[in-house]
């Protein structure tokens, strides 16, 4: 009975740093200013849009963020390149 | 202008889902047809039934749930930062193989390899567990990527529908050219569809991650072409600004450069 309790809980255990590896790999992986980049620019962004009047022009911001994004990422990659 | 709105997002889901999944099922045809030509079609064709079965009811487990239980903007934020920078991880990986620093992902460099790999023991005569395994792995790591597609742009555009569709309509058209031509589709420019991929799931991402946070987008969601040419012209500069200065091949061709990362998908 507690060998069956325990190689379920280890099967549960299993499954679940299974789960957490696909999910860092898929989030994450070998680019990790990407995600943490994009969550902080949302919420940059999020605060600016606070202030109601900030909401018809953060939308340009946000994009020029993500662009900027992209372009360090690429960038540094290159860097290494040479 | 309602409607003209709406049919232009429907548009960008349709072809993003689209040319997503054609990516990911060429990856997936070649390692079945690896698994055909070595070990026998029966248990090949199983894996690759029996893993499209499994995707195809994670959509429809999943997405009418996200759906109904979760508030639309919460949704939109969440899709949005995860579209955001699973399309910022494809576009980074498009413009750096465009300029040659990243190795290309070679189909028949990976047909060869699982066909090594395979050929090494019989196939059986019946089902062949090693076959459906390797085929069934090979669509579903695959298709994995392809079923979150499909859920963030149907759910937070309102066409689960529209969006497991075009997925299907990409699975079957690849199917029906593998069985045709036979052999692994190496010559499907797939840098250039990662390219297309990758700038239509980060503006679907800016759109949606800005929406959610209450961002009034000057036009609606005719923001979201203005977005994919915006970051496309990012990209293209992007390309020829890191590109070393002795590669004067076109774009899709050039590679003769040293590369910096090795291929990871």
């Amino acid at each position: 009975m507690a060998d069956s309790t325990s190689s379920s809980r280890s099967a549960v255990t299993r499954a679940l740093a299974a789960s957490g590896r696909f999910w860092w790999e898929f989030l994450i992986g070998d680019t990790p200013e990407l995600f943490v980049g994009a969550v902080a620019i949302i919420g940059a962004v999020a605060l600016l849009c606070l202030d109601h009047s900030a909401r018809d022009w953060a939308g340009f911001v946000l994009a020029l963020l993500v662009a900027g994004l992209l372009v360090g990422s690429v960038w540094k990659a290159a860097r290494k390149a040479r | 202008m309602i409607a003209t709105t709406v049919h232009s997002g429907n548009v960008i889901v349709v072809v993003a889902v689209f040319l997503a999944s054609t990516v990911e099922m060429v990856e997936a045809l070649t390692i079945v047809l690896a698994v055909g030509i070595t070990r026998g079609w029966r248990s090949a064709l199983e894996g690759a039934v029996v893993a499209l079965a499994a995707l195809g009811a994670l959509v429809v487990a999943l997405g009418p749930a996200l759906v109904h239980y979760v508030p639309l903007s919460v949704l939109r934020l969440v899709v949005g930062g995860l579209l955001l920078v699973f399309g910022l991880q494809w576009l980074r990986k498009a413009v750096l193989r465009a300029a040659g620093l990243k190795a290309k992902h070679d189909e028949d460099a990976i047909f060869a390899e699982q066909v090594a790999e395979l050929a090494g023991s019989e196939g059986a005569a019946g089902r062949d567990a090693t076959a459906f395994v390797v085929a069934f792995k090979g669509v579903f790591l695959e298709g994995l990527e392809v079923v979150v597609i499909v859920i963030t742009l149907g759910t937070t555009s309102h066409n689960l529908g529209l969006a497991t569709a075009s997925a299907a309509a990409a699975v079957v058209l690849v199917g029906i050219v593998g069985l045709v031509v036979h052999r692994q589709l190496s010559a499907v420019p797939e840098n250039a569809l990662k390219m297309g991929v990758g700038l239509m799931l980060v503006s679907f991402g800016t759109f949606w991650s800005g929406e959610g946070v209450g961002v009034h987008w000057p036009g609606s969601d005719l923001a979201i072409p203005v977005l994919v040419a915006a970051y496309g012209t990012v990209a293209w500069l992007l390309i020829r600004a890191v590109r070393p200065a002795r590669v004067d091949t076109p774009v899709e061709l050039g590679t003769a450069v040293p590369i910096v990362e090795a291929d990871r998908g």
